[in-house]
């Protein structure tokens, strides 16, 4: 069995499992956050029973309008903690936490071989550590509050096998981005995605974050890569104890649907062109773009290692003057570690907007909406036709490296072009 | 189960962002989401399709967010069922949860265009396009998941299940 197979095979407590057929696995923990926790929680009073199943397995993290934006908004953040209250959950609220997917690792609700739900389709990312994780919704997080199991059927899985050495500023967002553009927006629809090779053991967790977020990108039900030293160095200090997580390695003869061999040796900074993700060129291919805005932050790209090498990139200059440059950290510990670093000053003194943890402008419900005309170029995961605002906004996706680079052109830029 | 009515038809990869917009997230009331359905393509949509009609997709229809107030938007606004070439997980199962049938049916777009009438079998899965008189066969649901959508969605599924334990 491949690692994803092993633990949806533990999770549902059988010897083996096929891709294809259906499980009934335990759930380890669900999260639901300020956009999907309050249908959820209607549906879980329609269900009839007074108590979830297990208190300590359910997360609320307020990070998508945070703080409230309007009074409807405000209303249901109140209704999230009421409800937390009532049922004696934990729920980060505004300046405890941050965006979800940064937050349930730092927090130490993610361990290797664990099932996690959550209410927001990049839950996937949490896979960076050897988890099985994905996607649900509302009212079926509802169900999994109230049964702490979920029906899954066992993806086929696709492994990408990642060789070679990164050049400068080509970071791991290039290679989810070249990845998608390859395989397509539904090109790993319902399936697995399994992330291997030297290039990715060398990777740090912040980049395995990266590349698992963005597996639902292609449509994937999971992203996952096994767990090794890097994993347990991060989590040590975040759960209670570190077990042996020897079991979580796909069997030499596990199944795969097919594996795709990837070098990036030659990999050049890639973009996805509005509005699809799979829209991606290399930054060479992509011409000139002129920009109104850059944002650099989300679950896909606002860690500690985002920030440095877009202050690096921006140290002792000034953002190009008409570029709204957002800087938002993922969470509130990234952002006090960006302070330790005086990585902070760096952005304000170019001229950037550092805003507290949020998603803030990646759905346009909140701030840094675009609109119609505008271009963005932004280091989130998703462009789509009015993702951030106006529906005649165009949004480009790339790196924290390419998005400060083009801060300070002013127009899409080669980040290998900045002498830093 | 069999569902009828007239088409709408969409193309490749519709999005959750266009299928509901991220600024009407904070509307809790179904009827409020289904004013601003397929928003981001159609502005007249709820107005077509508050007699009850049938949405046909072509690949990966409801890809992106996990928002379930994506179908529930659809649902409310008249959409019966929605047929597609394929489906994004999330928004599948969403919609199993909520009560609105979906099923995949390889080669649906090239039989149907809008305002055609189409008959879906759930049982069988078996699509017909009264208008041309074509059929095609979709992937049957599985009898659990058919349970569901005859108990009107996981919710009441569930209530009647822990009931009886
Ligand atoms: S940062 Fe963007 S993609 Fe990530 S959870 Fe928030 S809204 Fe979703």
């Amino acid at each position: 069995m491949n690692i994803t197979e092993k633990i949806l095979a533990k999770a549902s407590g059988r010897s083996t499992v096929q891709a294809g057929e259906i499980v009934d696995a335990n759930v380890n923990v669900v999260m639901v956050h300020d956009l999907t926790g309050p249908l959820a929680i209607e549906a879980f009073k329609k269900i009839g029973i007074n108590k979830v199943w297990d208190s300590k397995k359910v997360v609320i993290i307020l990070d998508h309008q945070i703080p409230a934006e309007s009074v409807k908004m405000a209303e249901l953040h109140k209704m999230l903690r009421k409800f937390a209250k009532e049922q004696n959950i934990r729920l980060y609220d505004v300046g405890e936490g941050g965006i979800c997917h940064q937050v349930m690792p730092e927090k130490g609700y993610v361990e290797p071989g664990m099932v996690i739900v959550g209410a927001d389709s990049h839950t996937c990312t949490y896979g960076a550590f050897g988890a099985f994780a994905t996607g649900i919704g509302s009212t079926e997080a509802a169900a999994v509050f109230a049964t702490g199991k979920i029906w899954l059927k066992v993806p086929e899985t696709i492994k990408f096998n990642v060789e070679g050495q990164f050049q400068r500023y080509v970071t791991p967002k290039d290679l989810i981005l070249y990845i998608i553009g390859k395989v397509g927006v539904d090109g790993a629809t319902y399936k697995s995605t399994e992330f291997t090779g030297s290039t990715v053991r060398n990777m740090s967790i912040a980049g395995r974050m990266t590349l698992c977020n963005m597996a639902v990108e292609m449509g994937a039900k999971n992203g996952i890569v096994e767990p090794d030293e890097t994993t347990i160095k991060f989590l040590s200090s975040r759960i209670a104890k570190t077990s042996d997580y020897r079991w979580l390695k796909s069997d030499v003869n596990s199944k795969y649907e097919k594996t795709i061999e990837i070098n990036v040796d030659d990999l050049e900074p890639q973009v996805a062109c509005p509005s699809s993700v799979d829209n991606v060129k290399s930054i060479s291919k992509v011409g000139n773009v002129e920009i109104n805005q850059a944002f650099i932050g989300s679950c896909t790209n606002g860690r500690i290692e985002d920030l440095r090498i877009a202050a690096q990139i921006l140290k002792g200059k000034k953002v190009k003057q008409g570029v709204r440059t957002l800087v938002i950290p993922a969470s509130q510990e990234v952002y006090a570690q960006a302070i330790k670093e005086g990585l902070i000053e760096v952005f304000t003194d170019a001229g950037a907007l550092v805003c507290g943890a949020t998603c803030g402008p990646c759905l346009g419900g909140h701030i840094g909406l675009l609109a119609s005309g505008e271009v963005c170029v932004s280091t989130s995961n998703r462009n789509f036709i009015g993702r951030m605002g106006s529906p005649e906004a165009n949004v480009y996706l790339a790196s924290p490296a390419t998005v400060a680079a083009s801060a300070l052109k002013g127009s899409l830029t080669d980040p290998r072009e900045v002498e830093a | 189960m069999k569902v009828e009515g007239e088409v709408i038809k969409f193309g490749k990869n519709i999005d959750t962002d266009v299928i509901l917009p991220g600024k009407w997230l904070s509307l809790i009331d179904p009827k409020d989401l289904a004013k601003h359905a397929m928003e981001g393509l159609d502005p007249d949509f709820p107005q077509k399709a508050k007699k009850g009609i049938i949405v046909v997709g072509d690949r990966n229809f409801g890809c992106g967010s996990s928002r379930e107030q994506a179908p529930l938007a659809l649902k409310y606004a008249g959409v019966q069922c929605i047929v597609a070439e394929s489906f994004a997980r999330i928004f599948f199962r969403n919609s199993i949860n909520i009560g609105l049938p979906v099923i995949e049916c390889r080669g649906i777009t090239a039989i149907v265009k809008d305002w055609d009438e189409l008959t879906v079998d759930l049982e069988t899965g078996k699509i017909t396009n009264r208008t041309t008189n074509q059929s095609l066969q979709g992937t049957k649901l599985p009898p659990f998941i058919m349970e569901i959508l005859t108990d009107g969605g996981l919710i009441e599924n569930l209530r009647k299940r822990m009931n009886k334990k």
